[in-house]
């Protein structure tokens, strides 16, 4: 049989099972696969808070969207064009996301009555004709892996469990995927378990020859690598790179590294990752709870270390009063929020970008902190060494917002050189640096603690063992100066005023913003901040292949803003924040520029919609520039040409 | 899970590391210029006096000495020290004394507090202190009041006590610091009280020269909220039978003196296990327990804190409960990370080269 190999320029897969089922490895692995082939790519794991929440239920469906391309790409994909569903419930619990004729994968195996049951369909799915509008193929799976792997003689459920390698395998080879690092990876991670080992490669390997001999999959897909910036390339997820972002700014500054956290989903690998680096000076420290945790990292910065702590929103909230604590000591310190679902306990799992206000305003008194928010899962690495070049210069705790989005998903990231980086001079204060004249008339020198930097307003970091410099902090407020404890009004004033001016200054040496505007005609801009940077920018393209005009800026630096942002505002009839929140860049903007920003809002756990986004572009686009837009008609045409 | 065998580095000795002064010190270099504002009688003038006497006799770097405290009228402490400090929040300098003792083994970390600050608000991070047995000196001050905020009772305040916050009498269950301490597996656990200077600089001298977290209750007067609160120990005429004395290596007793010079009363273990007071005429020399503070066991020690009134005062054992050798937090922490170090030689940003280019990569040209 001659199979046929058809040419992609991308797909979007998603791998869907039981929290068991070992989806979020499988999406993993072929991950790899696709990054090594050099396509680029994007991920989104999705998954319960649940460990294993009940077996076949739909609350318990763990599922791993990767979209690659042969293109640039910026979002993990809206609509997956493959869908693999390991059981009844993965099917139910996906299908709505599917776009007519797209191919959906089943294990049949789990078809049973109960299975359907407890999935909540009333009637097989696979054999009335409500999958009609799909390609269906529908393959035992489970069966066949066990069929494979029977010569190792595992009990039926070890090798039963295999079948997310049989599943890898076959999409594999439907997508021309290189096998060697799954092997290598299989071979590694189950190197004391030679049976399990070797069932697993050989479902992986079964998976690949079914794929090639079967005649229920005629085609397989060629999607040829991506051009990319030359260099050399690893898949990361967010947290990973910013782990490697937290241990690059230990070297470029030359400070011991000290980590107090307590664990917390979607915080707790940057914990594990750091854990494991000891030999760059590196202490971690599980505290007690979230407070201890960013006390000790206090305690380990006024002691001269790069003190961190990382957590999600809940563990802010906890942690607030130690932040004010940083801000008036004004001591260096990484604050690193991975955001949730909230309010409260929330959707541990799911991503949002609702901690914006709580790390501007959550806290009591005027206690401004700045804050810095990566865009990509790759450029976690990139905020995380600016969050420490800024709070070592400027003394300052910073505030890094990740989000679940980016903590889990995964992109290709071209690997920096470290000369790229910024050096960071922690600059300790070695020597007395006021002179006073005593009561008799002496001159004598002495070591006031909050003398400012003349530039920066920075104050100097004397560490305990410097002689001479001994001197006492606290959260009291303090005299300018001196640093003794005052209650004088006029101080007061002065000091939060001074506070606030040292993160302003913050601005003066940021570079200036980007503003991807191609045509230069634009009368909407588009304006973000953190994760929604892929869906924004996808959008932005989808309103502009369409031969319309839009302008995208997106912020690192929330606080302070960059100093040319409210210039940039001015020149655009329509502002557009699209936001995982109800509207808290867009409070802030609208605050400080007095621009009538309009939001785009949505707090579902999930991602933005780069198709839905870009409608509200368009309609945006219509308004500013008094036009129809159609975009759907506009595109079709633009296929047509 | 698995376990790993742990290097045992404890040396026993709390200031090994800690780098000694060239010359005698003298008290006013340990006096900050700051203008001490306690309230007049406050006990804790008398141990700030003791302290500042006291330091220059650990012959330390000054520029060594960390002072942390939390929120409460005992935690000004620090800024009347010249040395390095930090007034922090309230309850949480057990867990930023931990971070400075974990990041620098050469320096000698003291946290000031309270019995609101230790026990109420950070009650967590100090049993989580006690229990990883951080490097450094904890001294609980206990006037069994809320003070700073003008008087409220305190989770050491007797059931009854009547305050500005229980106008009917306290329906709460006091701790009792030392059996708190012992429960949570501390390995230095003292009593001491803040007239008796020299009991004081005893106790102090052994905690500082204790390895480990030292946790040392301190018995302070507050002449404003709760004034007399400890006089049964304090008056001359009552201390004998109030207060037990605890001295490694003797018999317990206490009480007016026997024809032998020594008390007429003692501890002696009761049939139900734990320790009760007796008359040494009526059960003998012999069957009088003697203080084992290095006893592995807690549990002689515990039972001997249970002997402290949790109503109004009248009898608590005071001296050095337990002073065991057991390994530290902090130690072991940064062996972990010398051993990794040693491990892996060469330039740290060679290394940092080698792990963020690490995993699977491919090369564009």
């Amino acid at each position: 049989m001659t199979k046929q190999v058809k040419q992609l320029d991308r797909v979007i897969i998603r791998f869907a099972g039981d929290s068991g089922d070992g989806m979020q490895l499988t999406g993993d692995r072929f991950t790899q696969e696709t990054a090594s082939f050099g396509n680029d790519l994007a991920t989104f794991p999705n998954f319960p808070a649940e460990i294993r929440a009940p077996q076949g239920t739909l609350p318990g469906v763990s599922s791993f969207q990767v979209h690659f391309a042969d293109h640039d790409i910026l979002t993990p994909g809206d609509a997956p064009d493959v869908l693999v569903a390991m059981n009844p419930a993965a099917l139910k619990a996906n299908l709505a996301d599917l776009p007519k004729g797209a191919t959906i994968i089943v294990d049949t195996h789990d078809f049973s009555a109960r299975n359907l049951t407890k999935a909540g369909y009333s009637a097989n799915p696979l054999e009335d004709d409500s999958l009609a509008e799909f390609a269906l193929h529908t393959v035992d799976l489970t069966g066949m892996t066990v069929e494979a792997v029977k010569e190792f003689g595992l009990s039926r459920k070890d090798a039963a469990r295999a079948k997310n390698m049989f599943a890898l395998g076959l999409l594999s080879w439907m997508y021309g995927r290189p096998t060697e690092s799954t092997i290598g990876f299989l071979e590694k991670r189950f190197a004391k378990v030679p049976d399990i080992r070797d069932a697993n490669i050989t479902a992986f390997k079964a998976g690949w020859y079914f794929g090639e001999t079967t005649e229920a999959f005629v085609v397989s897909y060629e999607i040829k690598p991506a051009p990319m910036a030359p260099g050399t390339y690893r898949n990361i997820t967010g947290n990973l790179a910013l782990s490697y972002g937290l241990i690059a700014g230990g070297v470029q500054s030359g400070l011991p590294v000290f980590l107090g956290s307590y664990p917390i989903t979607p915080a707790s690998d940057i914990l594990h990752e750091l854990s494991k680096h000891k030999s760059f000076g590196i202490t971690t420290l599980q505290a007690e709870d979230e407070i201890a945790g960013i006390g000790a990292a206090i305690g380990a910065a006024f002691a001269g270390s790069l003190g961190i702590t990382t957590t999600s929103g809940p563990g802010i909230a906890l942690k607030s009063e130690a932040i004010g604590l940083a801000v008036m000591t004004e001591l260096p310190l990484i604050v690193v929020d991975v955001q949730r679902g909230g309010p409260s306990t929330g959707l541990p799992t799911k991503t949002e970008q609702a901690d914006l206000l709580q790390a501007m305003f959550g806290r009591n008194g005027e206690c401004p902190v700045p804050i810095v928010a990566p865009q990509s899962p790759g450029d976690c690495f990139d905020a995380a060494v600016e969050a420490v070049r800024i709070a070592i210069t400027y003394r300052t705790p910073v505030m890094l917002l990740s989000d679940g989005m980016l903590a889990n998903g995964s992109e290709p990231w071209r690997i920096p050189e470290l000369a790229e980086l910024p050096v960071i001079d922690p600059n300790f204060a070695t020597e007395p640096n006021k002179v006073v004249t005593t009561k008799d008339g002496e001159e004598k020198s002495e070591f006031w603690p909050y003398l400012r930097d003349e530039e920066t307003l920075a104050r100097p970091w004397a560490v305990p063992g410097t002689a001479g410099l001994e001197h006492r902090i606290g959260g009291l407020e303090k005299g300018d100066g001196h640093g003794n404890i005052s209650y004088d009004p006029a101080n007061h004033d002065f000091m939060v005023r001074t506070r606030q001016a040292k993160v302003d200054r913050i601005a003066e040496a940021l570079p200036p913003l980007v503003v991807d505007d191609p045509s230069g005609a634009a009368k909407v801009l588009v304006l973000g901040w953190g994760s929604t940077y892929g869906p924004i920018g996808a959008g932005c393209r989808r309103v502009r292949k369409a031969g319309y005009h839009v302008a995208q800026v997106h912020l690192r630096h929330l606080n302070p803003f960059p100093k040319d942002l409210g210039d940039i505002l001015k020149r655009y009839d329509k502002v557009l924040i699209p936001e995982m929140n109800l509207g808290q860049l867009s409070l802030l903007i609208r605050g400080k520029y007095l621009v009538d920003a309009v939001g785009y809002n949505q707090v579902n756990g999930m991602p933005l919609k780069a198709a839905k986004l870009a409608d509200a572009i368009g309609n945006l686009v219509a308004e500013a520039e008094g036009i129809e837009v159609n975009l759907a008609a506009a595109a079709a045409q633009e296929a047509g040409k | 899970m698995t376990t790993t065998e742990l290097p045992f580095p404890s040396t026993g000795q709390g200031l090994a590391g800690v780098p000694t002064a060239d010359g005698p010190q003298t008290r006013k270099e340990y006096t900050s210029d700051q203008e001490v504002r306690w309230c007049p009688g406050c006990g804790d003038y008398a141990v700030l006096a003791a302290v500042q006497g006291f330091l220059p006799e650990l012959g330390l770097k000054r520029e060594n000495i960390v002072f942390v405290s939390g929120i409460g009228c005992s935690s000004r402490f620090p800024y009347y020290l010249d040395t390095y400090g930090m007034h922090s929040i309230h309850g949480r300098a057990p867990s930023i004394a931990t971070g400075i003792a974990t990041a620098r083994e050469d320096l000698s970390v003291w946290v000031v507090t309270g019995d609101g600050d230790a026990l109420s608000i950070g009650g967590n991070h100090l049993i989580h202190a006690l229990r990883r047995n951080v490097n450094m000196t904890i001294l609980l001050f206990n006037n069994r009041i809320y003070g700073l905020t003008k008087g409220q009772y305190s989770p050491t305040s007797e059931p009854g006590k009547i305050t500005k916050s229980t106008p009917m009498g306290s329906v709460d269950h006091p701790f009792n610091p030392v059996s708190l301490a012992l429960g949570a597996e501390a390995s230095f656990v003292a009593r001491t009280i803040d007239s008796d200077r020299k009991h004081l600089t005893a106790v102090l001298s052994a905690a500082a020269a204790h390895r480990g977290t030292s946790f040392v209750e301190i018995y302070q007067n507050c002449p404003i909220f709760n004034d007399g609160a400890f006089d049964a120990i304090k008056d001359r005429d009552t201390a004998a039978d109030a207060i037990i004395p605890l001295e490694h290596g003797r018999a317990i007793r206490f009480g007016a003196p026997d024809e032998d010079g020594h008390g007429s009363k003692g501890l002696i273990r009761s049939a139900a296990g734990g320790v009760e007071v007796a008359l040494v005429s009526e059960v003998g020399l012999d069957a009088l327990l003697v203080h084992d503070a290095h006893n592995p066991d807690p549990t002689v020690a515990f039972a001997i804190s249970r002997l402290t009134d949790n109503g109004v005062l009248h009898q608590a054992p005071i001296g050095i409960f337990r002073s065991v050798v057991r390994p530290t937090y902090d130690d072991q922490a940064r062996a972990q990370v010398a051993t990794a170090t040693e491990a892996a030689p060469g330039d740290r940003t060679d290394r940092l080269a080698a792990l963020i280019g690490g995993g699977d990569t491919w090369t564009i040209v």
